[in-house]
């Protein structure tokens, strides 16, 4: 990538999925990133710390992930973008930080280029392992958006989605790449600026003591506030009610998780994107995520041209869980294969939703390499036996 | 009847939050006189003032201080102060907690923040315990003392904050008590004023726990300790200012100016970019 000082750095590039990542984030309008070095992650804030300078951007290496993980939001509530990066050891630091997140609704990316684990694992290898700790790795109830990428251009693409997410629901956004995603290069074409569909921050236009920090005005998000406005506001991660102010009581707690969870929950359709290939009258479709993808892709061409008709779905989108979508699958087809590098984890959502309508299948590794396509053709060949 | 007359610093307070929790005789509370004081002294404009905490009885003070105010996580008030400090160079930024937020949990975030010359102020009010959940053990509590967790009393070294701070890097570091109010809310006066990392110890009695637990009387006993044991001694090397029976030794200690953070951060860009460099400047 040339020195450059363009913001949107447009144009067709050859990069890799952390590269694509750190500037899909700046596209995206990012300028505020607090990270703490994990291999495969550090590429994304290597890039953003050279990046940054030049475009009225920060990058701060702080001293752990407790701090990278709440650093930011500080960022953001003075009312900039903000992000964090990490992988599976950071991650399992950044949770508390998650759970303010969701408590506080700062608008939050969280990117986990996921390598195999538990513990540290292999720092080196690709897994897809956290897929339910970015579901349920905070204490209590509360909901999250995330995101998985299989290819380079798809980082770029997608994490942008993510940022305009976060603003627009108030929640942690999880960006769940993995080693191979990360580190493989590919073709990356860069929008231009006009071309590229920004969310920005919307605060609040309410004069202060007009405005309640945490009331929901009209649709499911309360509006968004920054530092200095005059406001006075107090933001704790306490239980709430709508000034904003600790509310002890179980019924301000029913009031506050339950939004916290409908805003997402009531918004599946509108959050969801799941790309489908040919499983309209299938015999089997097979349903993946992340890098998965990109091999099943390739699998599925194979088990067609030996006379089965396969078809493929990508969850782009893996939180919420869009049930409804998995359910019209299924009444198309009559398997399901889920293949993902771990050893069983959104195979047990995609149970949940097909609720025995058919078979669902479970291919998978405990990480540290990716599904071989062979591997796949062979679960594709033994269901339909 | 009487007239209710609005007390002078009403403004700053959040009334629409009283009563606080906090129990007769904390020292808590008295700090925040203090430190309202302080803004008023200065006239700060209360827009560009930005109050956070961490968890604990101490932490409570960000509900109760009239400005845009962060009640975060245990120990990492820092943190999320960092971030908002670098994207409001023309705020305040003030973290305003306990003892076992920021000297214990939180205790790698203070070497770090301090070291990098963040331009905030931290108050920590040291009550020897950790007060809100009960009155265990903290690394301030003195040898011997009794606490819920060290039942048969303390037998663990004490920290000295002042020396782990001023060795960390912080420009500013003062220790006073809630007894020396004028000191204190003086020291506060400056802490505000002062460019980088400036750190106020508050001594301060917790008359529930620590002090019902160690049978040290009422909160009024514990002034009285401040106000006998006190040795003012302005630049003294904060090795020498660990609290020991019978001297509690206050004052200002640190008071130097280094470049801050962003101001490091800006001179290195500077350096090596030239007009290349673009100044992060929050969302303005
Ligand atoms: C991660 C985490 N661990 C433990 C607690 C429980 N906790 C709440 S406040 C506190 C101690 C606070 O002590 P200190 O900072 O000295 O404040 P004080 O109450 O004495 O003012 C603890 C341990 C918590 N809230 N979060
Ligand atoms: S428990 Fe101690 S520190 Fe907490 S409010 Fe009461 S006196 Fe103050
Ligand atoms: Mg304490």
């Amino acid at each position: 990538m040339g020195k450059t000082r363009k913001i949107v750095d447009t144009g067709t590039h050859f990069i890799d999925g952390n590269m694509a990542c750190a500037e899909g984030a700046i596209a995206a309008g990012c300028r505020f990133v607090s990270g703490y070095p994990i291999t495969p992650s550090t590429e994304v804030v290597e890039h953003l710390a050279k990046r940054f300078p030049e475009i009225g951007g920060m990058f701060i290496q702080m001293e752990d992930e407790l701090a990278a993980s709440i650093c930011f939001q500080g960022a953001v509530w003075s009312g900039v973008k903000g992000m964090t990066v990490t992988s599976g050891p950071g991650f399992s630091l950044m949770m508390e930080h998650v759970g303010l997140a969701a408590a506080l609704e700062t608008p939050s990316v969280f990117v986990d280029v996921q390598r195999a684990g538990p513990s540290t694992g292999l720092p080196t290898a690709p897994a897809q392992q956290d897929m339910m700790q970015a579901r349920w790795g905070s204490h209590g109830d509360y909901e999250i958006i995330a995101l998985s990428p299989s290819s380079p251009q798809e980082c770029f693409d997608y994490i942008v989605i993510c940022f305009n997410l976060a603003e627009k629901y108030r929640c942690p956004v999880f960006f769940m790449m993995d080693e191979t995603v990360g580190h493989m290069h590919g073709k990356v074409k860069i929008p231009s600026p006009d071309e590229i569909e920004v969310v920005e921050r919307k605060n609040t236009s309410r004069p202060p003591g007009e405005y309640k920090p945490y009331k929901i005005y009209g649709g499911d998000v309360p509006e968004m506030v920054k530092v200095g406005m005059g406001h006075r506001i107090h933001i704790t991660g306490l239980t709430h009610d709508e000034q904003g102010y600790p509310a002890m009581t179980a019924s301000a707690q029913q009031i506050l998780v339950k939004r916290l969870c409908s805003k997402i929950t009531d918004n599946v359709e509108d959050i969801s994107i799941i790309k489908t290939d040919e499983i309209e009258d299938s015999e089997v479709v097979v349903i993946s995520y992340g890098i998965t993808s990109r091999i099943v892709e390739y699998a599925a061409g194979i088990a067609r041209k030996k006379g089965i008709k396969t078809g493929t779905v990508q969850l782009v989108t893996i939180w919420p869980f869009n049930d409804k979508a998995i359910r019209e699958i299924a009444a198309q087809t009559r398997h399901i294969i889920v293949a993902e590098m771990n050893l069983g984890q959104m195979v047990l959502e995609v149970q949940r939703a097909v609720a025995n309508k058919v078979p669902v299948h479970f291919l998978g590794n405990a990480g540290g390499r990716t599904l071989d396509p062979e591997t796949i053709i062979e679960k594709i060949m033994e269901v339909v036996q | 009847m009487t007239e209710i007359k609005s007390h002078p610093v009403d403004g700053l307070l959040r009334t629409d939050r009283m009563p606080h929790i906090w129990c007769p005789g904390c020292g808590v509370g008295t700090s925040v006189n203090c430190f309202t004081r302080a803004i008023e002294k200065l006239e700060m404009d209360l827009d560009r003032l930005h109050v956070v905490s961490g968890i604990g009885c101490t932490g409570r003070v960000a509900g109760y201080i009239n400005v845009d105010s962060f009640h975060t996580t245990h120990g990492r008030a820092l943190a999320f102060a960092t971030g908002l400090s670098l994207s409001r160079p023309d705020s305040k930024v003030v973290v305003y907690s306990g003892d076992g937020d920021i000297a214990a949990i939180g205790g790698n975030h203070l070497i770090h923040t301090a070291r990098r010359n963040v331009d905030m102020t931290v108050i920590c009010v040291n009550n020897y315990t950790y007060g809100m959940t009960g009155g265990q053990v903290t690394p301030t509590t003195p040898d011997k003392a009794l606490a819920s967790t060290t039942p048969f009393g303390n037998f663990e070294h004490t920290f000295n904050i002042p020396n782990l701070v001023a060795a960390s890097g912080a420009t500013y570091v003062a220790r006073w008590t809630v007894f020396h109010v004028r000191q204190l809310t003086r020291a506060m006066v400056k802490a505000l004023q002062h460019p980088g990392f400036s750190f106020i110890e508050v001594l301060s009695p917790c008359p529930t726990l620590f002090m019902r637990r160690n049978k040290l009387g009422a909160a009024v006993n514990l002034m009285e300790y401040f106000r006998d044991s006190a040795v003012i001694e302005n630049g003294a090397d904060t090795r020498t200012v660990g609290l020991n029976e019978g001297r509690t030794v206050l004052g200002e200690f640190v008071n130097m100016r280094l470049p801050t953070l962003r101001e490091s951060y800006e001179n290195r860009m500077k350096e090596a970019l030239g007009d290349a460099f673009v100044p992060y400047e929050g969302d303005k």
